[in-house]
């Protein structure tokens, strides 16, 4: 869509704000399923709306990459201290990064990567790809911005209908 | 840090290992392991409960089928396939997870999967938070009628749910419609914008599938057999799991 132009998305928004942004590679999407070529696709993505400058790949990376621990029934099991001890060596990897924002293609991803910032206290903010599609489109609505961080959570916010109408 | 040396008796006992082998294609290679540890350096899992992928193999190879199927360690690998990707043998250690969670009386494995397993069978939904056709239907229509009447420029905006003939079926976990329904527009817009022709249906919308993470693989089959009849009775041509 974004390479035939039916979304029109650029990363004009972010060239002076500059806020960094890291992708996790879900390894159900990646590894277990459509390998690199699929993880190519989501840096095109994640680079066209954010802009190539604030991107940094997390390392390893790509079908190499760890498992953040949310996968396989983990976050359902009942054992938060051993998910939370799995989940360090990617709560650090995305540290490493320098990045406010990490990226998480995946259901099960966005949810542990989301509780690790919290709980290590990384500070930085876990968002749905199509939620900062949206934000670079300027269409993202008022009441759809609940992962964003406090500097973006005011950005770009799309017009709407006064109440009366 | 060496602990103390594992002792073993002098025949072997083995089963476990060997009932898996005749399950996987070339036995999942879990013969063939050279101890270099490439699959271990590289895992998250590695430490936890004093296990490691090497050491779980080995183990098994070794017979100990007691010790490691008593372990609470199957549950925490996440069989992310990390191991077998760097592993110059390509073994198929997750599978030996896998199997190994399944010889756990169903009763005794963890909760929390349990309980989002057994959800799910209880609707046609597949809802693992226990959402009905009704109520998911009812949550869809309403954020999107939210959205046309109150965003300017989605007027037009369409969330359809059980759209006979729509090229794609679309997913969606059971967090969404629950427990914060607005995280949903964001890919409709998408969707929208790009012209898809998608649809949710009220019977087999929700994408998870704890019974698959459990290994009760006769509810998993039904699982993924009600989602799948579900896209083929609105006769769509692709499903799509955002999972």
């Amino acid at each position: 869509m974004i390479r035939d132009g039916r979304l029109k998305v650029n990363s004009d928004w972010n060239k002076d704000l500059k806020v960094k942004f890291t992708v996790q590679d879900p390894c159900q999407l990646v590894r277990k399923s459509l390998g690199d070529p699929v993880a190519e696709d989501l840096r095109f993505v994640v680079r066209t709306v954010v802009g190539e400058e604030n991107f940094v790949d997390m390392t390893p990376n790509r079908s190499n990459n760890y498992c953040c621990g949310g996968g396989g029934g983990f976050l359902q099991s009942g054992m938060p201290e051993a998910r939370r001890a799995y989940g360090k060596l990617k709560f650090d990897q995305i540290m490493a990064t320098g990045a406010t924002y990490a990226i998480t293609p995946c259901h099960n991803c966005h949810a542990q990567v989301h509780d690790l910032s919290e709980h290590y206290d990384g500070g930085y903010h876990t968002v749905h790809l199509w939620t900062i599609i949206c934000l670079a489109m300027g269409i993202l609505g008022p009441n759809e911005r609940t992962y964003l961080g406090p500097d973006l959570a005011e950005l770009l916010i799309p017009e709407i209908k006064e109440a009366d109408e | 840090m060496a602990e103390e040396a594992i002792k073993i008796s002098g025949k072997k006992k083995s089963s476990f290992i060997d009932q898996v082998k005749k399950l996987l294609p070339e036995g999942g290679n879990l013969n063939l392991c050279l101890t270099c540890g490439a699959c271990s350096s590289g895992c998250p899992a590695t430490g936890l409960e004093g296990m490691d992928p090497r050491k779980f193999l080995r183990m098994a190879a070794l017979g100990m089928d007691e010790e490691i199927l008593k372990s609470d360690w199957v549950w925490m690998c996440t069989m992310c396939q990390r191991c077998i990707y760097v592993c110059p043998m390509k073994i198929d250690i997750p599978q030996l997870i896998f199997n190994a969670r399944r010889t756990k009386p169903r009763d005794e494995r963890p909760k929390g999967i349990l309980g989002s397993c057994n959800m799910a069978l209880k609707h046609d939904t597949c809802s693992a938070m226990g959402a009905s056709e009704e109520d998911f239907q009812f949550v869809v229509e309403d954020v999107a009628e939210e959205v046309r009447n109150t965003q300017v420029g989605w007027e037009e905006l369409q969330a359809p749910v059980n759209k006979q003939g729509a090229m794609y079926f679309l997913n969606q976990n059971s967090r969404e419609p629950v427990t914060e329904p607005d995280e949903m527009v964001p890919l409709w817009k998408i969707l929208h914008l790009g012209g898809a022709d998608w649809t949710y249906g009220t019977k087999g919308w929700a994408a998870e599938n704890y019974c698959m993470f459990m290994a009760d693989d006769e509810s998993w089959k039904h699982i993924v057999e009600v989602k799948a009849k579900a896209v083929d009775d609105l006769g769509c041509k692709y499903w799509l799991n955002t999972e």
